[in-house]
Parts: structure tokens; C-alpha cells; sequence
């Protein structure tokens, strides 16, 4: 089982320490090309994080039959499969979720730390901490998604949670919310370099707040002694 | 052999089988899948084709069934197609009643810009729908039916309605509202859908044949 101490601490990793948008700066193919919107990015967000959970969960349970020269073609073969079957299984039984979802899905092959997770950290350990820690690594990753989702949107059309009708039936219209009326829109901010650049202003913030938070803790501990 | 090759050689067989054991499960669960959820994926594709034709061409048009008479047309200028296309013939009580036609504007801001488009049998438009297309989001990507209504104004126009020499944007002194700042995409889609309304006119006679090997359905066959 699993002390709360252990469940916070993997949260902990996932969503700050090793923040793989961050920090790791891995996956980072779908993160660029899906955040020019909040809701694109929240559900690739959430797609990432249960193809993460379910890969996890089996590359763990199945982690002590696996020699360990082909583990990585197995944990491919166990992540490709996963993906394939989710990617069919909403096809075919959550149709509307998936013509917005759809091209997100086999993206999510192509996301490096799906099969970082399962083999840093899945191959090694109890199925359960494995999920955990895949689930705190996915909302990590949806976190980054969605501020950069945020932040593109707004500067680039003075929106927030446009096309979330997509999603939720027509009826979701009116939730889209015109932050900036009468914005005539900056095309930069949507476009690939747009995602760059956000994302290259994020990670400088994130480093500028761990330096600062270093400096002091060195700054007053002579001053405590 | 050398005791060191004997171990060397068990173990690739065991790796090998292991390996071959989980090839054989992920293929397993994959098989297992498609076989179920095939079925209910190609009914939900047929439906969205069929929902997708209606859009263009009103249902009230046609009493077939429009997704089976479905026919390839050789890549055409006038389609702007480079390679074959589909078009889809509607009959109401066996007569010809309209066509469904992919169609490509070649000349949008950033490249192809796929199109659909229903012409009923009287040469008027019924409906263009842009299918696929690369058009600078928020600027050019107006087209799309799902950003705005834009499209739409193309309902009830044929080669006589405006004349040929309106066929173009409000700013070039055609008959067409466009956005300002945005006016190559729109260019491009009026272009297509005019040259489109041509080659209805060229083929029409062919359109409106009974459908070869098929006996028209007012005439009944004796067997």
C-alpha cells in the first residue's frame, strides 16, 4: 500500500519538481502543436494523462517478466497497443468526443514521455505507485498545456475556452468568454512560433523562481546562524 | 560448443520467445478490438458522410440513396483536381435531381483548399462546404462553415445568377462579400465554386443518363 507521504511526494514530482514540460522538457511535439487553444490543450491534457495511466499500470504489473535487454521493445509494443485500443474504443462509443479528441489520440505515440515513465519509473515499481506517478506526470503536463493554451488564446484572439461547443454540444456556446472585445487578434501568438516563444518565456519564469528561491534560502541562512 | 555459446544461444531463445509471447497478446487485444468496434466505426463514418452530403445538397432533393451512387471522375482543371474525385448523383422518383461533386481551390493562401459542393439539376448551388483546408487561423479561415456563414451566401447562385463577370469579391466589383485583409482565401473558393458550376454544365447531359447497367426506375424489366 501507499502512505500519504509517498502519494504527495510523487504529486509533488509530477506536477513541479519534474514537471515534464518544464523541467524534463520531454513530449514537447504535441505540446507546441496542441496548445494554440484551452480546450485543444485541456483534452490532449487529459488524453495524455489516461493513455499514461494505463501504460503505466501495465508496464508495471507486467515489469518482472520482462528481461531487461528487451524491455523497451515491449513497453513500446505495450504502449502502441494501449493507444490503438483506446484510439478504436472511442471511435467507435464516444463519437462526438472523439472527432475532437481524434487527431490527438496516435499523437500521443509520438509523446517521448509516455515511454519515459514507463521505463524511469513503471519498470521498477508497484503497479499502484506507478499509475499515481503517471497521473501526477499527465496533469503536470496538462497543467503546462493549459496555461500556454491560456495565454495563446488570449494574445492571439482575445479568448478563452473558444470552441469548447465542440466538447459539450452547442449549448456550451455562450461559455466561450471574449476577454478582449473588439480584439482584431495577434496571428503570431497562434501560429508554431507563437509556441515557442510562450513556451521559452514559461520555462525562463519557472527557472527565475527556483534561483530566486535558492539565493534566499542562502541569504538568510547566515543571518539565522 | 563451447559452454559460453550455449548460454549465449539459450538466452536469445528465451528473450526471442518472451518477446514473441507479447507480440502475440498485444495482437490479441488489437484483433479482439477492431473486431468489435468495427462495425459501430464504419456506421458512425457512413453517417457523418451522409450527414456531411445533406448539408450541401437538401435532403428533400433525393429519394436514393446518395452515398451508393458515389462515382470517380477523372482529375479534371475545371475540378481543380489532380487526382480522381468523387461525385455523388441524386435522383428523386429516377430522374436526375442533382450532384454532389468534390472540388479543390488550388490557389488558397497556403495551398489546396478542399471543397464540396451540391448543384441541384437546374444548375443553382444547394451548398458548399469546405472540407480540408491550411488557411491562416482567424484571418482566411473564414470559409470554414464552422467559423462563420460566410459560405453560405453561395446558396441559389448558378452561372446566370450573378453573371459570369460578378463571379468575384465585392472589392474586385463582384458580387461576393469578403472580409477585409483576408481576401485571397475567399478569391480562391469563388473561383472554385464558379469553375465548378462549368463543369456541371459541360457534363450535365451525362449526369442526368440512366445510370449504366442499371435499368431507370420508372421502367420495370422483365426477367
Amino acid at each position: 500500500m501507499m502512505t500519504m507521504n509517498e502519494f504527495r511526494s510523487l504529486f509533488h514530482n509530477g506536477l513541479i519538481k519534474q514537471n515534464t514540460g518544464l523541467v524534463q522538457l520531454l513530449g514537447l511535439c504535441p505540446l507546441l502543436a496542441i496548445s494554440n487553444n484551452i480546450v485543444n490543450a485541456l483534452s490532449l491534457g487529459l488524453a495524455t494523462t489516461l493513455v499514461m495511466a494505463a501504460s503505466s499500470g501495465a508496464v508495471s504489473g507486467v515489469r518482472n517478466f520482462v528481461p531487461h535487454e528487451i524491455r523497451i521493445p515491449v513497453f513500446v509494443l505495450i504502449i502502441a497497443a494501449l493507444v490503438t485500443v483506446i484510439d478504436l474504443a472511442m471511435n467507435a462509443f464516444v463519437h462526438p468526443l472523439y472527432l475532437v479528441l481524434g487527431i490527438f489520440i496516435p499523437l500521443i505515440t509520438t509523446n517521448c514521455i509516455v515511454l519515459a515513465r514507463a521505463d524511469a519509473f513503471a519498470a521498477k515499481n508497484h503497479p499502484l505507485h506507478s499509475v499515481v506517478d503517471a497521473i501526477a506526470m499527465g496533469l503536470g503536463l496538462t497543467l503546462v498545456l493549459l496555461i500556454l493554451g491560456a495565454i495563446r488564446e488570449l494574445a492571439g484572439q482575445g479568448t478563452l475556452f473558444s470552441g469548447i461547443d465542440l466538447v459539450f454540444g452547442k449549448a456550451a456556446k455562450s461559455f466561450v468568454l471574449h476577454v478582449l472585445p473588439n480584439y482584431h487578434g495577434f496571428l503570431l501568438a497562434i501560429l508554431p512560433p507563437g509556441a515557442f516563444i510562450a513556451l521559452g518565456l514559461l520555462i525562463a519564469a519557472n527557472n527565475w523562481y527556483k534561483v530566486r528561491t535558492v539565493q534566499r534560502a542562502r541569504t538568510t541562512v547566515p543571518v539565522a546562524a | 560448443m563451447t559452454p559460453q555459446i550455449q548460454v549465449a544461444l539459450k538466452n536469445a531463445l528465451r528473450t526471442g520467445v518472451i518477446l514473441f509471447v507479447f507480440a502475440l497478446i498485444g495482437t490479441a487485444m488489437l484483433a479482439f478490438t477492431h473486431d468489435r468496434t468495427e462495425p459501430v466505426i464504419t456506421r458512425g463514418q457512413l453517417a457523418e458522410k451522409r450527414a456531411l452530403l445533406s448539408q450541401v445538397l437538401p435532403a428533400a432533393l433525393y429519394d436514393n440513396d446518395l452515398l451508393a451512387s458515389q462515382q470517380s471522375v477523372a482529375p479534371d482543371d475545371l475540378l481543380g483536381t489532380r487526382q480522381a474525385s468523387a461525385l455523388w448523383l441524386a435522383r428523386r422518383g429516377g430522374v436526375f435531381s442533382g450532384v454532389v461533386m468534390e472540388a479543390v481551390a488550388p490557389d488558397g493562401y497556403s495551398g489546396d483548399i478542399a471543397l464540396l459542393i451540391g448543384i441541384d439539376a437546374n444548375g443553382n448551388v444547394t451548398g458548399v462546404r469546405v472540407t480540408a483546408h491550411r488557411e491562416t487561423p482567424g484571418l482566411g479561415d473564414y470559409v470554414d462553415r464552422a467559423k462563420s456563414a460566410w459560405i453560405d451566401q453561395f446558396s441559389g447562385k448558378s452561372l446566370t445568377n450573378p453573371d459570369s463577370g460578378h463571379w468575384k469579391v465585392a472589392k474586385d466589383g463582384g458580387a461576393f462579400d469578403a472580409r477585409a485583409g483576408a481576401t485571397i482565401t475567399p478569391r480562391a473558393v469563388i473561383k472554385a465554386v464558379k469553375s465548378a458550376l462549368d463543369y456541371f454544365a459541360q457534363h450535365r447531359a451525362a449526369f442526368a443518363a440512366p445510370i449504366r447497367g442499371q435499368a431507370p426506375a420508372w421502367k420495370e424489366t422483365d426477367a
